[in-house]
């Protein structure tokens, strides 16, 4: 027992190193660009495709693009007819800002422009209040927004009563088109998609398989064909010698398509409400309409929101079909300008789809950021 | 006795007026659905024989049989313009099912690797990848294909510039013009139908060894090297049977005819441009998927299985992969459903799939109910079978629960 030495330390090591820095720039490389080999490796193959096509976008985009000029030849290069330099490639804006009021509003008459003018106002005073969740209000605004604006704007757009000249709808383009018809189609295809929603889930054979039949079918298909069925068809299915609009049949079939597409976002939110939520309406008396609309649908709908937004996005870009059976909406009306004898170059077709894309993109982003916001809103709610 | 009191109507059911009785009420509400329904088809197919007796036209899929008596660029059947509609059909058919196979398994690759890429620890790899993502999901796949169409596709060299180019490199074969990709076409010689024998053989034993390999790891533990042994499995068989043949396969080049180039196998733009279109557009919405999917996998189990003692890659595919698949199998069904739907796109630059060999039936011969009817029919089949093909892979993967 005696013998056992207890090691007992008798003096202090001395402290080590702090460890390095890790919040330096060089720190911040190694740990998020250089972190392995094969990390490094990735990282300065991507840095150098960055080096070669960024600069070569940007001066195509804004370097040596032509930004003033009346007409084609400021586009050219000299072999081509213009006076630039043999050789040159870059962005035409100059096409885009003579084309552009044709590119918002399509042939709409010139002089009578403050009219969809009004309506974009009307509908971003609408719109705005309805987006920022703090303003009160909100039933009042949506049925101003869903209700009264599509009349008003019935009015002032096609016109023929108060004094206003009647516009026709084939003289309609561009941005206005495309965002009349993806609005019209959310309107139609929010009541719609509920309906079917709920018919979906109700418990009436006939009624059921009715709007599974016609959910799956329109769901099944491309909107292309549900295009020309409404262009080709519904004239054939109505009475005889009816003459109906171009624009409506176009209208008709993207709230079809919408609304078979809502519906089963819709279902998701009506089947995502617990079980006891129905049998606490049921215990309390009420019916299948004070139901739905008292207690089922305002949490299925408020669920289902970021569904919502993100079938307008979907809706939003495929407006842009219209262009197949020959309508001009945004994208329609850009590309039938490239065989515009005025501004054939050999880079509008780039800079033409450059400048539709762009205005696609910033609407989708948009709606999708909104999107995710909402989203982030409704998680916390759920976290308590 | 009180208790006894409130079971008094037990016996028979409560008095209900036959306007608040539910049965009574749904039964209503179905008839007139029905009613409403029957009303609707009958008041279209009414109006639709009026008007088509008005352009003295009949219904009836009779037309199929007639001669078609217009061109299609892209056929991978025999096609003239003698052939039937009915021919007509089925090639748009055959160029619709290939351009959406040809679509969705670029776009499958593409989406992986994005949505890898925007998991990476690399910041630079996941920046990028997220850009990616975030342009082409905001933009209609239209203006994708007018992009590659008209934007890109456009300004590659003519046909006359690569005649030029011919002749200071009389050996090229493979060429990119506005036209189309040009490369040989590969011409099978008697004897290679030998050669495909022998790759399904080997197919057919590799996919025998890896379940004897599996056995045998369950068995003793040890595992042996499939990977190696699978490919040489599949690989060698038919390389030795070719070599042994003599070689039967033979290219046919590309050559100057008088206004194009004639022989070889030519890729045309409208299909490079719907393909990259729709690969590009549809990997987008993949990517996002897969790293919903890889996220959803709880991060407790890559170090359960690092304290098993699997290595990286290891624990990718056994343990991470087959759970995130579960999460991602469902939405990536609906991409594959919407990128089949999307190749009806083709129409707007000509490539000749179904709807666009439809439309222009449509436009000669006006047999629009018809046309539109056949259009539903073969979509909406071409998405079952792949709900259901989905659906069995997606019953295969689900966790197996007692």
């Amino acid at each position: 027992m005696a013998e056992t030495t207890i090691y007992v330390r008798d003096r202090f090591l001395a402290p080590e190193a702090p460890p390095v820095s890790d919040s330096s720039v060089i720190g911040w490389m190694r740990r998020n660009l250089f972190a392995s080999w094969s990390d490094g490796a990735l990282t300065i193959l991507a840095a150098a495709a960055l080096a070669y096509f960024l600069p070569a976008a940007i001066n195509w985009l804004f370097v040596s693009a032509v930004w003033t000029g009346a007409d084609r030849t400021a586009c050219l290069t000299v072999e081509q007819g213009g006076q630039l330099p043999a050789g040159w490639s870059g962005a035409c804006w100059a096409y885009v800002g003579d084309r552009f009021v044709q590119f918002m509003f399509g042939s709409y008459p010139r002089d009578e422009l403050w009219r969809p003018l009004t309506v974009v106002v009307l509908f971003v005073a609408l719109l705005v209040p309805l987006l920022i969740p703090k303003v009160p209000r909100k039933g009042l605004n949506a049925l101003l927004l869903l209700v009264a604006l599509p009349i008003v704007s019935y009015v002032l757009l096609l016109g023929g009563w108060f004094g206003l000249r009647h516009v026709e709808t084939s003289l309609w383009g561009g941005l206005m088109v495309t965002l009349i018809i993806s609005f019209v189609g959310i309107a139609v295809s929010l009541p719609v998609g509920i309906l079917l929603a709920l018919g979906r889930r109700s418990e009436m054979p006939i009624v059921k398989t009715a709007c599974i039949v016609f959910i799956e079918l329109i769901r099944g298909v491309p909107l292309i064909t549900v295009l020309f069925m409404a262009s080709v068809l519904l004239p054939l299915f109505l009475t005889p010698g009816n003459n109906i609009d171009k624009f409506l049949r176009a209208l008709i079939g993207v709230s079809i398509f919408a609304s078979a597409y809502m519906a089963e976002v819709i279902r998701g939110g009506l089947q995502a409400i617990p079980k006891g939520q129905y049998e606490a309406a049921d215990a309390l008396g009420l019916n299948y309409f004070h139901k739905m609309t008292f207690i089922i649908l305002p949490q299925a709908l408020k669920l289902v929101i970021p569904g919502i937004v993100n079938t307008f996005i979907g809706m939003f870009k495929d407006t842009s079909l219209v262009t197949i059976i020959s309508m001009y909406d945004l994208l329609g009306i850009v590309k039938a300008s490239f065989g515009d004898s005025g501004w054939i170059t050999p880079v509008t077709p780039l800079t033409g789809l450059i400048f539709a894309g762009f205005v696609f993109w910033i609407f989708c982003f948009s709606m999708s950021r909104y999107s995710a916001f909402v989203e982030r809103r409704l998680d916390k709610s759920q976290t308590r | 006795m009180a208790l006894a009191d409130t079971r008094t109507g037990s016996g028979d059911p409560p008095k209900v007026s036959l306007l608040y009785n539910p049965a009574v009420r749904r039964g209503v509400f179905q008839v007139l659905t029905l009613v409403v329904i029957v009303w609707v088809i009958w008041y279209a197919w009414h109006n639709a024989a009026q008007n088509l007796a008005r352009a003295n036209m009949t219904a009836g899929f009779g037309f199929l049989n007639s001669r078609a008596g217009f061109d299609i660029a892209q056929s991978l059947i025999a096609y003239t313009s003698d052939s039937t509609y009915m021919r007509a059909l089925q090639v748009g058919l055959i160029n619709t099912l290939v351009v959406a196979a040809a679509g969705i398994v670029t776009a499958t690759i593409v989406g992986l690797l994005i949505g890898t890429g925007r998991l990476s620890h690399n910041w630079l790899i996941a920046r990028l990848c997220t850009v990616y993502v975030e342009i082409f999901r905001n933009i209609p796949p239209l203006l994708v294909i007018f992009f590659w169409y008209l934007g890109v596709l456009a300004l590659l060299p003519s046909i006359r510039s690569i005649f030029q180019h011919l002749e200071e490199d009389p050996d090229a074969v493979f060429f990119i013009s506005n036209r189309g990709i040009y490369m040989p076409a590969p011409v099978f010689g008697e004897g290679f139908g030998l050669v495909v024998a022998a790759f399904a053989l080997g197919v057919v034993a590799a996919i025998a060894f890896t379940l004897w390999a599996n056995a045998r790891q369950r068995a003793t533990g040890k595992r042996p090297p499939v990977a190696r042994i699978n490919l040489a499995l599949i690989l060698l068989p038919p390389l030795a049977v070719f070599l042994a043949s003599g070689r039967p396969l033979s290219f046919d080049y590309p050559v100057p005819g008088s206004f194009n180039m004639r022989g070889g196998m030519v890729v045309g733009p409208e299909f490079l441009a719907l393909y990259l279109a729709l690969s590009l557009y549809t990997a987008s919405f993949i990517a996002e998927i897969v790293r919903a999917g890889i996220r959803g996998v709880p991060g407790g189990q890559t170090e359960a299985s690092y304290a098993l003692g699997l290595r990286p890659r290891q624990a990718t595919r056994l343990v991470v992969l087959p759970q995130a698949l579960r999460i991602i199998i469902p939405p990536l069904t609906s991409q594959y459903l919407n990128l089949i739907k999307n190749s009806s796109l083709a129409v707007a630059v000509g490539y000749a799939d179904l709807v666009a060999v439809g439309g222009t039936i449509l436009n000669q011969s006006g047999r629009s109910v018809e046309i539109i009817a056949i259009w539903m029919l073969i979509y909406v089949s071409i998405s079952l079978v792949t709900s259901l093909f989905m659906n069995w892979f997606n019953a295969k993967m689900a966790l197996v629960e007692r």
